[in-house]
């Protein structure tokens, strides 16, 4: 008996054995580099492709928006998006799951890794836009106390700021983790008497600003530009200690010991080396990729208080904007 | 589902027992062993308290963050040159790439005509005529909300997904219903897997395998192999031993006695398996959006970062229909299979006319779509959601966040629930020392369950400490409590009434499934916007995560009390209430000490959602991790919950273990 027994589960892992070599040999024989493949959905249709990463904010989402709309009927792409974070972006990028990164907020590690050492991924120049994080207050609450746009009046308005959430301190809102923040150390370092509530997630954060702003509620967030919530939620920014080249060399080394505002950023884009050397149109095309602000904010505006999709949000702006777009086409 | 857990109360006792002897045996066994731990606590305390204090101890703990971000690192500059990742994982990778692709480009040859045809058919072969209706109808609604495509990538996804989790879990549970040693190694880690968070999986594969449609794969194959490999074992081991007997004395081999008696006889097990490995893969397909699994949850998870609720939901619709349709198909042939063999048998089995049917009318129809031009869903025969949803909930966000006459408004109750509940207990868990959290946890487990239990509990919690997050996972802890209750007070009421009222149970019932099978990503927008950002819209999204399990339990066992123990009580006549309190709850503890157990493992399994509105703690790093590529930080509190999930398992566990799985 135990040794049927045992026989039938030799059987067995023989029998799983030969699946999985199976399964193996399906795929073919030899190396098989798992950075260079891509996604079973792409290109479906059989078409030249592209795969674009989207971030998740909405202003990203607006550069893939107007980017695909022009490939497909301009170009004659088939675009494939991928939402990820920026990190595991950068990964993705230098895998050659994503053939660009439209808008980067400066991730000095992962370019020095991707760029620098492994040369997988090459630097493209930027999208056109500035980027700004800050402190923001609402406007309908800076107009009534001026003096909150200064930092060194934080404290005297604290009490205004708690929450459930904050206890008997001010409660400063930061949003995605995944985002660039000093927000603690800044804290810690100007002596303020305010917790750090991390709403987890854009999304959390935005629905909570509206609720305090339909309120009218006094609030102090983390936020940046260009962001389209600005459109509907008019917000000032707090002023933060200068930023200086000194500041941040000091926070590069000690994170923790930070304490001035954060920088201006040119937003940047990123292409994997493979595409950007044999990406043919389209990778010229996205090279040249370049707009302003307003730009953006317009399309953004649309996708996300509009209701519009970002396919509809896009032709819309292109339809009103040919002479901004126009000069992206690679000439024939 | 409808696959919640059967629970059968052990014995029917008389309608009045006094203490029996038994009992009191019982409470005394309980108290010598709190006497015991008390002993040792007085020896050990003082010891501990004098050369530690109260705070976690920082010489107990190991930081592991040095060497996880070193192998991290290892990986991303090795993973396209060394053997094991071009010569093995990257097959693997591959592998699952081309099958996805295969069934993905297949679906859409088939055309919208093929597919709606074919799945229809399958469901009205297998399940009967009003399943293959809900099918489609599911289908046309996916097609009408403009998300056929993704609806397909979903698909292929599962397709692949579900069989590469059957045939391993099927391998393993075959292996371990073969084998008593493997049987007892495999089923502690079984046990274990049973409890962890879905997200928990997500890091580590990301890692290796990088964003994309492989990792997502295969976190969805652990994450829902499981239970096929509990049940394909637990089925083998419960063959009925007369049988096998029978079969071997003429002169079956064992493979023949496999085939021939043990697998057919364990059927029911195997469909049940198959059941649950499909929601699990398909609750798990959503949340794998995340690490780029594309399709539906990748649609839901983009919507999002608009705050659009109603595109949101316009995507999850169809997963909440995908997943009643695979439900109920499954369980029917569940207990098609179970039932007379006999009599359901030759229409059944022998109906391969039917069959060549099912496949001629299917390929007639994609032919007829391909003809008329159309594969994907044609765009013009979309409806808008969006818009609606959108403004009805603005309008529930508008009347009901604050200044509710008498109630009070959302946003009031989260405060009062945060301030009054939920901030008391976080601080009193920080403040508690945390030699007393081990006795705590200790005597807890120990008095429901073995000194295993016990010792399985303390050292779960003990790794919490040494790990060097025992402050954040008490707050974790503080929330899980919290949402407990909330969900128990909620689940028992609602599941009493239920118990008593068949009207009110058959009107729940699609209510629950599409609590169950919403993502969860859904509901984020409409939690923050009632409850405000915090802890309070975490303990909501948990409440509705775990409610109806909680619910679907408690009515079960309560229905399932013998009647006549009831009828002898009302012709003592006793009232409704006292036949409740009296009669039903007591004869019914086995299922709600389950009910509760279930709560437990379903609330704890939303703390990363709960990271994502604010509930910070632990929830929070594991996104952050995953966010930010910090396999320090993110593996670090993601084993944090694993083990608060093992002690509050242990510590709920009542003797008898339960068999199905999370109640998805």
């Amino acid at each position: 008996m135990s040794r049927t027994r045992t026989r039938t589960l030799a059987k067995l892992i023989g029998t799983s054995a030969v699946a999985g070599a199976v399964l193996l040999s399906l795929s073919g024989c030899g190396k098989a580099d798992m950075t260079k493949q891509g996604s079973p959905f792409a290109a479906a249709k059989g078409s030249k492709s592209v795969t674009l990463s989207v971030q998740t904010w909405v202003g990203a989402q607006s550069n893939v928006a107007v980017a695909k709309y022009l490939l497909e009927h301009q170009l004659g792409y088939h675009v494939d998006t991928v939402q990820v974070d920026e990190i595991p972006a950068w990964d993705a990028l230098s895998q050659g799951r994503v053939d660009a990164i439209l808008e980067d907020w400066g991730h000095p590690d992962q370019e020095q890794r991707y760029v620098k050492d492994k040369k997988t991924i090459t630097a493209a120049g930027g999208n056109g836009v500035t980027g700004h994080i800050g402190w923001y207050v609402p406007k309908y609450w800076a107009d009534k106390h001026p003096e909150v746009t200064n930092w060194k009046n934080l404290n005297k308005v604290a009490q205004q700021l708690r929450t459930s959430e904050s206890g008997n301190k001010g409660q400063l809102m930061d949003g995605s983790p995944s985002y660039v923040t000093n927000d603690k150390a800044l804290v810690k370092n100007l002596n303020l008497n305010y917790e750090v509530v991390f709403a987890g997630s854009e999304a959390a954060q935005i629905t909570q600003i509206q609720q305090f702003a339909k309120q009218k509620k006094p609030f102090l967030t983390y936020w940046y530009e260009p962001q389209w919530l600005f459109n509907q939620v008019p917000m000032v920014e707090v002023k933060l200690p200068k930023y200086t080249d000194a500041c941040a060399a000091k926070g590069t080394k000690d994170p923790t010991s930070i304490d001035c505002a954060y920088p201006t950023t040119p937003l940047q884009k990123f292409f994997n080396t493979e595409f950007a050397k044999h990406g043919g149109s389209a990778a010229a095309f996205l090279k040249k990729f370049s707009w302003t602000k307003d730009d953006q904010n317009e399309v953004s505006e649309s996708i996300a208080s509009s209701g519009l999709s970002a396919d509809e949000a896009a032709k819309r702006w292109v339809d009103k904007h040919p002479d901004v777009w126009k000069k992206w086409l690679p000439k024939k | 589902m409808s696959t919640a857990t059967p629970v059968s109360p052990r014995g029917t006792l008389g309608v009045d027992t006094p203490k029996g002897p038994a009992q009191i045996l019982a409470n005394r066994r309980g108290l010598a062993k709190l006497l015991l731990l008390a002993v040792v606590a007085a020896v050990v305390v003082p010891l501990l308290s004098a050369k530690y204090g109260a705070a976690w101890p920082h010489a107990l703990t190991v930081d592991v963050s040095g060497p996880l971000d070193k192998t991290s690192s290892w990986i991303i500059d090795n993973r396209d040159s060394h053997w094991l990742f071009v010569y093995f994982l990257g097959h693997l990778s591959n592998a699952v790439v081309l099958s996805v692709r295969g069934v993905y480009l297949l679906l859409l040859a088939l055309g919208w005509t093929g597919v709606t045809a074919g799945v229809t058919l399958l469901a009205w072969r297998v399940a009967g005529w009003r399943i293959a209706l809900t099918a489609l109808l599911s289908f046309v609604v996916s097609g009408l909300l403009g998300m056929w495509v993704p609806t397909m990538q979903t698909l292929a996804l599962m397709v692949v997904a579900v069989v590469v989790s059957v045939a391993v879990g099927a391998l393993l549970g075959l292996a371990a219903g073969l084998s008593d040693r493997l049987f007892r190694i495999l089923r502690p880690v079984l046990d274990t897997m049973q409890v962890l968070p879905a997200f928990a999986y997500l890091l580590p594969v990301v890692l290796v395998f990088g964003i994309g449609v492989p990792a997502a794969l295969l976190a969805t194959v652990i994450y829902a192999a499981p239970p096929m490999a509990r049940l394909t074992a637990l089925g083998l081991r419960g063959a009925d031993a007369g049988v096998l007997e029978a079969s071997a004395s003429l002169g079956a081999t064992g493979r023949q006695r496999l085939l021939t008696a043990r697998l057919p006889l364990a059927r029911k097990e195997l469909l049940l398996g198959v059941n649950q490995t499909i929601m699990m893969a398909l609750s798990m397909a959503v949340i794998a959006s995340v690490i780029g699994a594309a399709g539906l949850g990748d649609r839901v998870y983009q919507a999002l970062a608009s705050v659009d609720v109603g595109a949101a939901l316009a995507a999850a619709i169809p997963i909440v229909l995908l997943a009643i349709v695979m439900d109920r198909t499954t369980a029917a042939a569940g207990e098609k299979i179970g039932a007379d063999t006999s009599a359901a048998g030759p229409a059944f089995l022998r109906g391969w006319r039917a069959w060549t049917g099912v496949a001629v009318v299917t390929a007639a129809l994609a032919l007829l779509g391909r003809l008329s031009g159309s594969l994907v869903w044609p765009t013009g025969w979309a409806v808008d959601i969006a818009h609606p949803v959108n403004d009805f909930k603005e309008w529930m966000v508008n009347h009901l966040y604050s200044g509710v006459p008498v109630v009070g408004g959302t946003a009031d109750w989260a405060a009062h629930f945060t301030n009054w509940v939920l901030n008391p207990l976080r601080d009193g868990l920080t403040a508690l020392p945390w030699y007393g959290t081990l006795l705590l946890v200790a005597a807890l487990a120990w008095l429901i369950g073995t000194w295993r239990t016990a010792l399985t509990a303390v050292l779960a919690m003990a790794a919490i400490g040494v790990l060097g997050v025992w402050k954040p996972s008490m707050n974790t802890l503080s929330q899980v409590l919290a949402a407990l209750v909330v969900t128990l007070v909620l689940g028992f009421a609602i599941g009493i009434l239920a118990a008593g009222s068949k009207r009110l149970e058959a009107i729940l019932r699609p209510v629950l499934d599409v609590m169950q099978t919403m993502p969860q990503f859904v509901y984020l927008i409409p939690v923050v916007a009632l409850f405000a950002v915090g802890r309070a819209p975490a303990a909501a999204a948990a409440v509705v995560y775990a409610l109806p399990a909680v619910i679907r339990i408690t009515t079960q066992g309560l229905r399932q009390v013998d009647p006549a123990a009831m009828e002898s009580a009302r012709s003592l006549g006793a009232t409704r209430w006292q036949i409740l309190r009296q009669v039903q709850l007591p004869l019914a503890r086995p299922a709600l000490l389950l009910a509760v157990n279930q709560g437990v493992v379903l609330v704890l399994a939303v703390v990363i959602i709960g990271g994502l509105v604010g509930g910070g703690a632990l929830g929070y790093d594991v996104v952050t991790g995953l966010a930010t590529g910090d396999l320090g930080l993110g593996l670090v509190a993601g084993v944090a919950i694993v083990c608060l999930g093992l002690m509050l398992d242990r510590v709920t566990q009542p003797t008898e273990r339960r068999t199905t799985g999370k109640g998805a």
